[in-house]
């Protein structure tokens, strides 16, 4: 094998790795006043690799270790998107010292790289280094405001849970190695079909809820509304959207790869997890107070639709997921950015109640959120109405009507907890003691990601087309 | 008696079932989590080994040296993220770590 052409086809990686190491050595040389340029630095990167994704051709390379293809390029360009847009509102969002420490970008540069490597893995081997290189640096970063009690707390409790995932995912890996004597994908697909049936199983079982757990998916979310809470704001935008994606990603890249023989065994066990999360998604945020752990709910309530389009187990089914992915990833970056985007009293949003009366001093604020809310909930026509719509259509398509129903009540019951938001908003009474945040990023995320929401109908086509050719190019 | 694939297999499940346990019903110290981690993955670990060694297949056995490195650096990151609790709270006990819930 020649060396050239396989480096070639991970450059976004190579220089995301080049690029994170590069500021791990320049960083601490670098004074307090001029720690904005290692951020810019970052970004840069990003975009570098962001240009670079569309260009490897397909194949295997690194001893079909690691694949190239154009669902990995999609999934690839939203997660680099989600992590440039997440870091670029964090420089706002960061007030104080700790948070303002230089490893911030360097931790968010190498986790975008472990994502990166977990999108494209074609090996049980690069899947477990990709998804741990993508998480260790996100415990890292939700402890990272050392001052905060809440920081610590929330940092512990990812840590132990993520460890424990990790753990369960590996001796999924290993029984399914056990059982057919290869960790290769393409390997894997052939030899399932004839593995003991039970050791595969096992296998499958503990790998999906490794996983799920990455995905935030019921019964496997119980880290999720206390590590968002307990996080710093800019660091929960970033964990609830490029992480996810990247997650999304490798479900969908094993259970439609390696996978696809034991079909009949995952289908099921896909749609219950499916059901769980949109349930305790939608019951779960119904009795919240505080704004990050309504959204968090709202998180596993989402990850539950993704689950709905897996469960299909069709070309529809995954292009569903993609399209879901897509929008899920632009909606929860406005909602963090509207918590990041105002105070009230120099406060941070952080309960329902502290956005009393914003309908009527900050029109344009209160419209934003409600807006990306009510996409969120679903409500046509916008962004959020479209990807559910394509997940549902898949379900019923491949005969899971049930499923489908079920989905659409969860919405319903998720659609009341998004509205009290929105009716608190702007029908609650309160002070105008509002004031924005100053900095022109957040602001301008929140109304660029607010337009993607109202007017979604638009720009659907290129949207949904991109993900049906990422999704036509899945499976082996 | 030999020992054969299913034995090691056994010690696995029950060394992987002490770890779980380890950290499920562990009230006291957040310590004793890490080292039931460090249980699993020993167990996983053990699994590997015991595939590689009866399929002839070396695979397993790099697939081990990945996971103790992996173990390491997570290690490392969950003791550090120890001491920065511990520095605020002045404490590692299991049942003082639940400020946030609901």
């Amino acid at each position: 094998m020649e060396l050239a052409p396989a480096l070639l086809g991970a450059l976004p990686e190579l220089l995301l790795a080049l690029g994170a190491t590069v500021l791990t050595m320049v960083g601490p040389f670098v004074v307090d006043q001029r720690r904005a340029w290692l951020t810019r630095a970052a970004l840069l990167t990003l975009a570098g690799a962001l240009a670079l994704v569309p260009t490897p051709p397909d194949g295997l390379i690194f001893g079909g270790l690691f694949v190239v293809d154009g669902f990995g390029k999609f999934m690839k360009i939203l997660v680099l998107g989600a992590t440039a847009w997440t870091l670029l509102i964090a420089e706002e969002g960061r007030q104080s010292a700790s948070m303002r420490a230089f490893e911030y970008p360097v931790l968010v540069l190498f986790s975008a790289l472990g994502m990166l490597a977990t999108v494209s893995a074609n090996n049980l081997m690069s899947l477990y280094l990709g998804l741990e290189m993508m998480s260790i640096p996100l415990y890292v970063l939700t402890a990272l405001k050392r001052e905060s009690r809440h920081a610590g707390e929330a940092g512990i409790k990812y840590f132990v849970l993520g460890a424990l995932a990790s753990a369960l995912l590996l001796y999924g890996c290993a029984l399914l190695y056990g059982f057919t004597g290869t960790t290769d994908f393409n390997a894997l697909a052939v030899a399932l079909p004839d593995a003991p049936p039970l050791g595969a199983a096992a296998g499958l079982v503990f790998l999906v809820a490794g996983i799920a757990f990455k995905l935030s998916a019921a019964p496997f979310h119980m880290w999720t509304p206390d590590v968002y809470e307990g996080a710093p704001t800019p660091v929960t935008a970033f964990l609830a959207a490029a992480p996810k994606v990247a997650a999304g990603a490798l479900m969908l890249r094993v259970l439609f790869g390696p996978l696809i023989g034991l079909a009949d065994v995952w289908m099921p066990a896909i749609a219950v997890l499916a059901v769980l999360s949109m349930t305790v998604g939608a019951f779960g945020a119904l009795r919240q107070t505080g704004l990050k752990r309504l959204l968090a709910y709202g998180t596993i309530g989402h990850s539950g639709y993704i689950f709905v389009g897996i469960a299909a187990g069709t070309p529809e089914g995954i292009h569903g997921a993609c399209v879901y992915l897509a929008i899920y990833a632009v909606m929860t970056i406005g909602a963090f950015a509207c918590l990041l985007a105002m105070h009230r009293s120099h406060q941070p949003f952080e309960q329902v109640e502290h956005l009393a009366g914003i309908g009527r001093h900050r029109p344009m604020f209160a419209l934003a959120f409600s807006a990306l809310l009510l996409s969120m909930a679903g409500l046509p026509p916008l962004a959020g109405f479209l990807a559910k719509l394509y997940v549902f259509r898949a379900a019923v398509e491949a005969d899971l009507f049930w499923l489908a129903v079920v989905g659409v009540l969860a919405s319903v019951v998720a659609a009341a907890y998004y509205f009290r938001v929105v009716y608190v908003m702007y029908f609650a009474d309160g002070d105008e003691d509002f004031e924005h945040m100053p900095g022109r990023r957040v602001t301008w995320t929140v109304t660029a990601t607010a337009l993607t929401a109202l007017l979604f109908l638009f720009v659907a086509p290129v949207v949904v087309e991109a993900a049906a050719r990422a999704a036509g190019t899945l499976g082996l | 008696m030999t020992v054969t694939l299913a034995h090691y297999l056994m010690l696995g499940g029950a060394v992987f079932t002490v770890g779980i346990i380890g950290i499920v019903l562990n009230r006291r110290n957040v310590i004793m989590i890490l080292m039931a981690i460090e249980l699993l993955l020993l167990a996983v670990n053990l699994n590997f080994v015991a595939f590689s060694a009866y399929l002839g297949d070396p695979a397993g056995q790099v697939f081990t040296l990945f996971v103790l490195t992996v173990a390491a650096a997570e290690a490392a990151v969950g003791l550090a993220i120890l001491v920065v609790f511990f520095r605020l709270r002045g404490t590692i006990a299991v049942e003082d770590i639940q400020d946030l819930k609901g």
